[in-house]
């Protein structure tokens, strides 16, 4: 489903991925973890396009398309969607405007008509209960003013749906007490099925906890360093990530 | 001189042409001719018009007409979809046919100018030009000598109209550039209650020039709600004077949007001259190409236990060119007077220009009042937020656009006119996108 090819990124003129190699098939989840400043957000940023990333080397192409090649829109609207680090905030526009412009972009662009409005309000309403959030959330301009775990929380609604193929979600447990990370946690993983891949940018193997990856990476340098599954994400744990670069060095 | 010349003679041909008046307009009519020829056009020399240069209007040539044609399908198209009684001028004249006065309630009084003038109705007499004079500006002072046309609206004590009274102006597509001098009169009685519409519009391809002068007189607890939907054609020029006299416990709206013409001054002054008097002050203006809209403002707390609150936002892109001029002014020992103010301007483009400067002359020591103005850009990091969601760039710069202009526009309780705002600024919003839907999605939410 995704495949990155000895990709080489530099930010400002400093090379941060120095040729990474990713492969994503459906149906899975990958963890790519390492330390601060490896280059882990650096990954998720590329893909979904934002400003100021030269790629200098390599590709990233999704179902068979050259990522690169597309607008930042028309990759999410391909199935490719970024969950923030930090969400962004949105003044002024609701969150119910930009859950149903979005699902309706992605409708459009895959020749499909626009959501009945009832069929539309009865999705957002399950999948505002199953976030366990207030319709009143709907109704509230983008993330203003939302505390860290409401922010995520709606950015895991977003994906709900929007249904990407391809889910990334960066730090998606950086904030959250465990209670929110639970819920969190069961977002994620009723995206998990046959069609569909995450990929989770993580520092702490805690998450890991609760959405079980398949395969996972150690990110060091810009490199990957080591992949194997979820019990590379306990030894990282129990060892640190100082082991793991030794070993690569 | 040779431009106030062409106006002057413009006047003097009209005048030839004119049956004979009553004494005191043929007299007032002279005290603005001369008034404009003494004062010329405003330089940008004034004060006043330090940002605003009228030579695009000074030195064109502007004819009279004098006949209201207007296709009935084009005036609909043109017309805002509100149940309301309805006069109609084109360029200036009004027309019978595009109006509607059926079933006018007790106590209201809508009449064209033209006619109170020829029956030297009581209406006119005294109140024509007791707010805006022929000193407050050479454009007052021009439109004082030309008047023949407008509105005359007067509310009885304790009239409540629910039906809002629209004021329509259309501008036409002429062989030749024309002008036309409309004057507003309200009378708003003791407790009346109310909700006026100018609107100005017309065909696309226009290059006229409006120069409005309305006056607006609230009496005790009167409760006016004032919209002034300009839409004029990108060619037309429009110079408007508008002043409000409020009495105690009387309270005024206004919702000033502005979105068409090539060079757009507005002035919009109250006087706050009894205890209990309120005015809100909403404006919006939108500017792209290469247009040029100057909103000055000013509000006198003439005295105590007054208040204001203004809100006025631009949106200008391309080369366009905005100017706010906020003033409250606060009279010796009004005490107790809240005055507020706000204005906020977005660029959408690097070339686009603001010229805000919001002022405070207070001389009362027990007062509240705050102003504040700032000017900003998209939040590209919005942008793109909206647009790995999906949402192209066009669309979700036109919804933070619009998102911007929401503290107004949520003010703007008719939905025609919100609509119109709305496909102003995002225009560009493909039909996919359609707003209303939404906004209906998100109240039956509520429900």
């Amino acid at each position: 489903m995704l495949e990155v090819k000895d990709l080489h990124v530099t930010v400002e003129g400093n090379e941060i991925l120095k040729g990474l190699s990713l492969s994503i098939k459906a149906g899975e989840v990958h963890a790519l973890m390492g330390p601060n400043g490896a280059g882990k957000s650096t990954l998720s940023a590329v893909i979904a396009g934002k400003d100021g990333y030269e790629v200098t080397q390599g590709s990233i192409t999704f179902e068979g398309k050259d990522v690169l090649e597309m607008e930042i829109e028309e990759r999410a609207q391909a199935g490719l969607l970024l969950g923030f680090q930090y969400p962004v905030e949105i003044p002024g526009v609701k969150n119910i405007y930009l859950l149903k412009a979005a699902l309706n972009a992605q409708r459009v662009a895959r020749g499909e008509s626009e959501i009945p409005a009832p069929e539309f309000m009865k999705l957002i309403k399950e999948q505002l209960n199953f976030m366990k959030m207030d319709p009143s959330f709907l109704q509230r301009a983008v993330n203003e003013g939302f505390s860290g775990g409401e922010k995520k929380r709606n950015e895991i609604l977003q994906m709900l749906v929007l249904q990407p193929k391809l889910a990334m979600l960066d730090e998606i447990d950086s904030g959250l007490d465990i209670d929110a990370m639970k819920v969190v946690a069961d977002g994620v993983n009723s995206l998990r099925d046959q069609e569909r891949a995450i990929l989770l940018v993580t520092h702490y193997q805690r998450l890991l906890d609760y959405i079980v990856p398949d395969k996972v990476h150690v990110l060091v340098d810009g490199r990957i360093v080591k992949s194997g599954d979820a019990e590379l994400a306990k030894e990282l744990e129990a060892n640190g990530y100082e082991g793991i670069e030794e070993s690569a060095a | 001189m040779s431009e106030v010349l062409t106006f002057l003679e413009t006047l003097k041909a009209r005048s030839q042409q004119r049956a004979e008046e009553p004494t005191w307009i043929a007299a007032r009519r002279q005290a603005g001719a001369a008034r404009f020829e003494a004062m010329g056009f405003p330089t940008r020399r004034d004060e006043e018009w330090k940002y605003t240069d009228v030579r695009a209007i000074s030195q064109t040539h502007f004819a009279l007409t004098e006949n209201a044609e207007f296709s009935q399908a084009g005036a609909a198209a043109l017309t805002l979809p509100i149940d309301a009684y309805r006069l109609t001028f084109v360029d200036g004249v009004f027309s019978a046919a595009l109006s509607d006065l059926d079933g006018l309630p007790q106590g209201l009084q809508i009449l064209p100018l033209s006619q109170a003038l020829t029956e030297n109705h009581e209406a006119v007499g005294g109140p024509l030009g007791r707010l805006t004079g022929v000193e407050f500006s050479p454009f007052a002072a021009l439109n004082t000598a030309f008047m023949e046309e407008g509105a005359v609206v007067r509310l009885a004590p304790g009239t409540v109209v629910e039906k809002p009274i629209v004021l329509q102006f259309l501008s036409r597509a002429n062989a030749e550039p024309v002008m036309c001098h409309p004057r507003v009169l309200v009378e708003a009685a003791g407790r009346s209650e109310a909700t006026l519409i100018e609107h100005y519009t017309g065909e696309a391809d226009a290059q006229n020039f409006t120069n409005v002068v309305g006056e607006y007189m609230l009496d005790r607890g009167a409760i006016f709600n004032h919209y002034k939907l300009q839409e004029a054609p990108l060619g037309d020029y429009h110079v408007a004077s508008m002043h409000v006299e409020q009495n105690r416990d009387s309270r005024y709206r206004s919702y000033n949007l502005n979105l068409g013409g090539a060079l757009v001054r507005n002035d919009l002054i109250s006087d706050l001259n009894g205890k209990g008097a309120e005015a809100n002050f909403l404006g919006l203006f939108f500017g792209q190409g290469r247009q040029h809209v100057d909103n000055h403002t000013k509000v006198n707390h003439n005295a105590p236990l007054t208040f204001s609150n203004e809100n006025y936002k631009g949106i200008l892109g391309d080369r366009a060119h905005g100017v706010f001029n906020g003033k409250v002014f606060v009279k010796r020992d009004s005490q107790k007077i809240e005055g507020f103010q706000s204005n906020q301007n977005l660029l959408l483009s690097d070339r686009a220009r603001i010229d805000a400067k919001p002022e405070l002359e207070i001389y009362a020591d027990d007062v509240k009042c705050s102003h504040g103005t700032t000017t900003g850009q998209l939040d590209e990091e919005a942008v793109y937020a909206m647009r790995t969601r999906g949402i192209d760039k066009a669309t979700a710069r036109a919804l933070l656009t619009l998102a911007f202009a929401g503290e107004v526009l949520e003010e703007v309780t008719l939905d025609a006119i919100s609509e119109r705002v709305e496909l102003a600024v995002a225009g560009k919003l493909p039909e996919r996108f359609n707003l209303t839907g939404l906004v209906e999605t998100a109240s039956a939410l509520n429900e």
